[in-house]
Parts: C-alpha cells; structure tokens; sequence
C-alpha cells in the first residue's frame, strides 16, 4: 500500500502515534481483501444503513435548467443522513477485529460524529466525539443525537473551536490512549492509511453510481460533482470513474463570503503545499505557515486543507476543483427544496450550485452528489435568511 | 552527572524577554530549547499551545525567532535546540531554515511531526548544515526503538509518557527497559521529556538516563508572570537542578 499521492500523503505523525498508525495499515491490509469482512461489512451497509443509495433523475431540476441531465446520487437517504455511515461501519468494524473498544472522532458538522456514535452503539463499543465550540452552537441538534446514542460530546475550546481544532484534539486524545482505542477519522485525510482506507470505503458511492448510470443511460455521465471539505464524499464518488478520462471530475470547495475575501475556505484556490494534521497536502496557511483560520456557512466544509488524494488529482488536472460562495450554496439549498422536495445538507448544496450554474455546459447526463440530507441545516438557514428560528 | 533541558515559547511575552530568559536558563542547563510557535501544535498540551497563542498574536515570525538568537552570545548560541512543527520548516525551506539554524550556532531541531518514516526529506539539510535533527522515542516505539537509535545524533528525546506535553505524576513503566535497548546501540545520550516538573522527577528520570527535560513547567511560570518572570525562572531552574550551574561552553 503506497502511502503517497505523488508528493502528497505520507505519515506526519509524532513517534507516539507511528505504532497504532502502522498497526492500523497492517490490519486494513490484513482484512480489506478478506472474505469475511467484506461480506460482514457489506451486510451492514445494505441491511443497516440502507445501500445501495438511490441514483434518481431530477427531472424538474432538467428541465428549469436545460442542458445536462441531472442525476442525483442520494448519500442522504443513508442511515444517519449522509455518506459518512460508509467509512465508519468499515472503520468500526475493522477496529473491532483490532480488538479495540472505545472510538473517538473528530466532527464538523456532527454528521461524522453521528454516523461514529451509531457504529458504536450498533456495536456495543465506547464513543467520545471532539466538536469546535463554535460547531456545536451552529449544530445543537447533532450534539444531542450523540449524546442520544450514547456517546460523550467534548466541546473543543482551542484555536478557531472548528473543524481543525477538533482534529487536533482527536489526535491528542489518541496520543493520550492508544492501546484500546481507535481514531475513526472522517475524512480522506491525516496520516497513512487513512486517505487510502477511508476513500476505500467511501469508493462504493462511485462503485454504485457507475453501475447505476450504465444501467440507465447505457453510457458514462460526463461529469460528477460533489462538494469538498477534506473531500470523503468527493473521492468516494470520483473514484471509480478516475480512469474514465472522458469524465469530468468537479470538486466544489467552499469560498464562504469569497475566495478573494479573508472569510473563506477554498483550499485548493488559495492553498499552498504544507504538511498538517498528519498529511503532506494543500493547506490555507500564511506566508510563515501557520494554519489559517477558514470560514464557510457550512460547518463540513470549514477546514483549511484538502485530502492528499485530491491535491495529487489537483496536481496532474485529473480533477478540476471550483469555489463556491455561501450565497450561491444557500441558493441551491432553497432551489433543490422547491423544485425536486428534497432538502439537501448545506455541504451538498455547494455542488448543487455548481449545477445550477453550468447545466448548459453539458449535453449529456451529469452525477451531483448529495454527500447528505439538510435537516441539520435549516435552523442555522433559517437564522441565515434572518427568521427568528431555534431548535 | 545529569544533564537538564529547559525549554520555552519564543516571544512569550516578547522576543526581548525571551533573550533575557536564555541568558537565566542557560546558566543551569545543557541545552536550552526554544519553540518556534505554530499555529496548530498537535504534541502540545494546553500549557504550551496557550503559550504559542500568546507568541502569534505577538506576531512572532520564524525569522525574527533567528534574528533575536543570532544577538545571544556564541557560548550559548550552543545550548539552542529549536523546537517546531513541520510545516514551519517546511514551509521556510528546509535548506533555509536548518541553514539559519547553522547560522545562530543551534545544536539541534526538535520536530515532532517529522518522524522517522518521514526525515528523508528533512535530514539531509539537517546534516549538510551541521544541525542534530533531533529522533524521538515513545514508549510505543517497541520493536522500533533500536532503528530509531542507529541514526540518532546530539541526544535523543525519549517521551516519558502516553500523550502530549504537559504536567504530570505518572510515567511510563518501561522507560528504564528502553533505555537499556536505545544503549545497545548508540552512545548518544537520551534525555527524558514530557510532564516532568518536580525536582523529584529530575532526579528519578537521571536515575536511568543522560537527563531530563522540563518544558510546560517554566512556560507556566512565563504565563503566570509574563515580562516579570525573570526571578521566578531562575529560582524554579536551581531547585531542579539542585542548584548546581552548568558551565557554559
């Protein structure tokens, strides 16, 4: 197992740390190939979190816009509401036969955390979820549901209390107690071989998708798209169409209030090679290297680098990688609800923008990932668009 | 006898301050080491990331770090290890940054996340330099701890504890068994750091390795006292290194 992208990825993690990391390779290398773990993980992902996910033609949307015909790969109608169920019943499942018992994790949004709480109650295992203070203001919701589930929710206080921070806490906290536990980490990001093995998992999107859009269109799309924060639900959904050169690939990152503003988090527009959080990759950093501050409406999104995969596909072109701002996503938001009833995650709607901006480019049949359902989101839209709403 | 490291935040409180706090410390420790602040220190505990905090909105930058270092007088210019993260010296140009180092007479580079796996890319500047990049070993290094230790220069920074840096009551069990391994192998002398912070603990750790290394300890003292630090530091330094000074040079 390569543990680079070209020049990105590798292993930058404290001498602490390098044990369980490459304990962890050693036993996803062990049981990704194996038999009966494919067939116990596959069990889960149909049976319990509901697989294979719908790829449903949006006709409405087709028609308003013209131009491409718009598919949507519904990750929202998962089990837990978005993509994030895929990579954590593998990683639950792989830590079990590790023998470990507690799972930590790191959440934005709280979608990950969800998804790791209901792994671990479904498997009867510890579960503690390190969230940014400000998140878990923005997403109040989330923090009961897994607190609900039966997981311990620390409100992380470092730094910008976001995303970032709470992967760096998660780290810590694995520093801190490695033998028993494992570190589900969310995204395609960190240290090998989390950028490989999660993308593993998340890979049945496109596994899925290009079966799907064979069986009805008899051809591949011409695009897929799908939004980007470390970018799990992206690489997932590119995956199996990377060798398919005549498809385009179209990350959607987040440009908050604009990519030329302060108040954004458009990694591969404004980023520049680091290393951080366990990976070589693309990092908002200043000109000294300290990690920037970001910000996007959406809390998924709010990270300053972007998974090694990515910047390697960013590097050779094989993927084209687009900004979209808080008001064009919050648009798609409202758009998508209106016109097909379907309420999108606010992360997702970064890719429905994308859409709704260029439907005319396209000819043919386009996949838009919907990484997750936008229940989580409405309060904080609400609020956004100046409603006196609370949860 | 023992050696001892001390460590601090540059420019907690200020640039200037931590010059004066080099010359205090220094008089009772061999190495004497310096955290560039970054951002995002994940091997940090509360302590130390608070004291990084403080140093960037200071607006501390690398170069300005060297810059003060370069003022210090040559003898102690040869206590200096730095500590930082990858990115700032990745991000500085690895050639720039240990030439820098080189040129302020450092010792050696602690860089926590730049393991073994990962030195190639560092090392050879390091080496070209004539700066120790630091190796560390944890207590979860096991069947690592021997290929760690070959290719260990200036010291070696053996982690006492499961964690991040911080004060604490509790070390590992089999720091005297890593040491006999790391022994086996190399001469270069192992100090222990991580939640150290009493003289009892100095004295324990030197026991069965080259020294101690003490950090989050002084950096509280700094938070506490900020510019007024001065007395403290050198009152907490002598009752931990049972007051004897350690010449300089």
């Amino acid at each position: 197992m390569n543990a680079k992208f070209g020049e990105f990825g590798g292993r930058y993690v404290p001498e602490t740390l390098m044990n369980a990391v490459l304990e962890l390779e050693e036993a996803y290398r062990r049981y990704k190939d194996d038999e009966g773990f494919g067939k116990e993980l596959s069990g889960l992902l149909n049976s319990y979190a509901g697989r294979p996910s719908r790829l449903y033609f949006a006709e409405n949307m087709t028609r308003d816009l013209g131009g491409a015909k718009i598919y949507l790969k519904r990750e929202d109608l998962n089990h837990t509401g978005s993509h994030k169920i895929n990579n954590v019943l593998g990683q639950a499942l792989l830590a079990k036969k590790m023998g470990k018992t507690r799972l930590i994790a790191e959440t934005g949004a709280g979608q990950h955390g969800v998804a790791t709480a209901t792994a671990a109650a479904l498997m009867k295992m510890e579960c503690e979820v390190f969230m940014g203070a400000e998140d878990t203001r923005r997403q109040a919701l989330n923090v009961y549901r897994m607190k609900l589930l039966g997981a311990k929710v620390h409100t992380v206080t470092s730094g910008t209390e976001t995303l970032k921070d709470a992967v760096s806490e998660t780290m810590r906290e694995w520093t801190r107690r490695v033998s028993d536990t494992h570190y589900v980490l969310g995204s395609v990001m960190g240290p090998h071989p989390f950028p490989t093995m999660v993308r593993d998992f998340q890979s049945v999107i496109s596994w899925e998708a290009r079966e799907q859009i064979l069986a009805l269109e008899g051809e591949l799309p011409e695009a897929v798209i799908a939004c980007v924060g470390g970018g799990s639900n992206a690489i997932g959904s590119f995956y199996h169409f990377i060798e398919d050169k005549g498809v385009d690939l179209i990350g959607c990152e987040a440009a908050g209030l604009g990519v030329e503003t302060p108040q954004n988090a458009a990694t591969v527009a404004n980023g520049r090679v680091g290393i951080f959080h366990g990976m070589k990759s693309l990092f908002c950093q200043d000109e000294n290297g300290q990690i920037a501050p970001v910000y996007s409406i959406s809390a998924g999104l709010d990270y300053p680098g972007i998974g090694p995969e990515h910047a390697a596909l960013h590097q050779t072109r094989r993927a084209e990688y687009v900004a979209v701002t808080d008001g064009d996503a919050v648009n798609a938001f409202e758009y998508l609800s209106r016109t097909e009833g379907i309420i999108p995650a606010i992360e997702s709607a970064h890719a429905v923008a994308y859409i709704i901006k260029n439907a005319k480019r396209y000819g043919g049949s386009v996949i838009v990932t919907l990484s997750g359902r936008g229940d989580k989101d409405v309060a904080s839209i609400a609020r956004a668009k100046g409603e006196e709403l609370y949860e | 006898m023992s050696k001892f490291v001390s460590f601090i935040t540059a420019g907690d409180p200020s640039l200037a301050k931590t010059k004066e706090f080099i010359g205090i410390l220094s008089e009772h420790s061999d190495f004497v080491e310096i955290g560039l602040p970054f951002s995002d220190p994940i091997a940090e505990g509360e302590v130390i990331q608070q004291a990084s905090e403080r140093a960037l909105r200071n607006g501390v930058t690398p170069a300005q770090v060297f810059d003060m270092l370069q003022t210090l007088d040559p003898a102690r210019r040869g206590k200096l290890v730095i500590l930082t993260y990858a990115n700032t010296a990745f991000s500085y140009g690895y050639s720039r940054f240990f030439g820098r180092c080189a040129d302020c007479g450092v010792f050696g580079a602690v860089i926590p996340d730049i393991p073994y796996e990962e030195r190639g890319e560092a090392a050879g500047y390091a080496a070209q330099h004539g700066v120790h990049l630091i190796t560390m070993i944890a207590p979860t290094s096991a069947g690592r701890i021997q290929t760690l230790a070959k290719e260990a220069g200036g010291f070696i920074y053996l982690v006492s504890s499961m964690g991040v840096t911080g004060v604490r009551s509790e070390f590992s069990d089999d720091l005297p068994g890593i040491v006999a391994q790391i022994r086996e192998v190399t001469d270069v002398p192992v100090m222990v750091g991580f939640g150290i912070s009493t003289p009892e603990q100095v004295k324990a750790v030197g026991a069965f390795a080259d020294g101690a290394i003490v950090g989050s300890a002084f950096v509280r003292i700094i938070a506490e006292h900020g510019a007024d630090s001065a007395p403290h530091l050198k009152k907490f330094i002598k009752e931990l290194t049972g007051n004897g000074p350690v010449p300089i040079g």
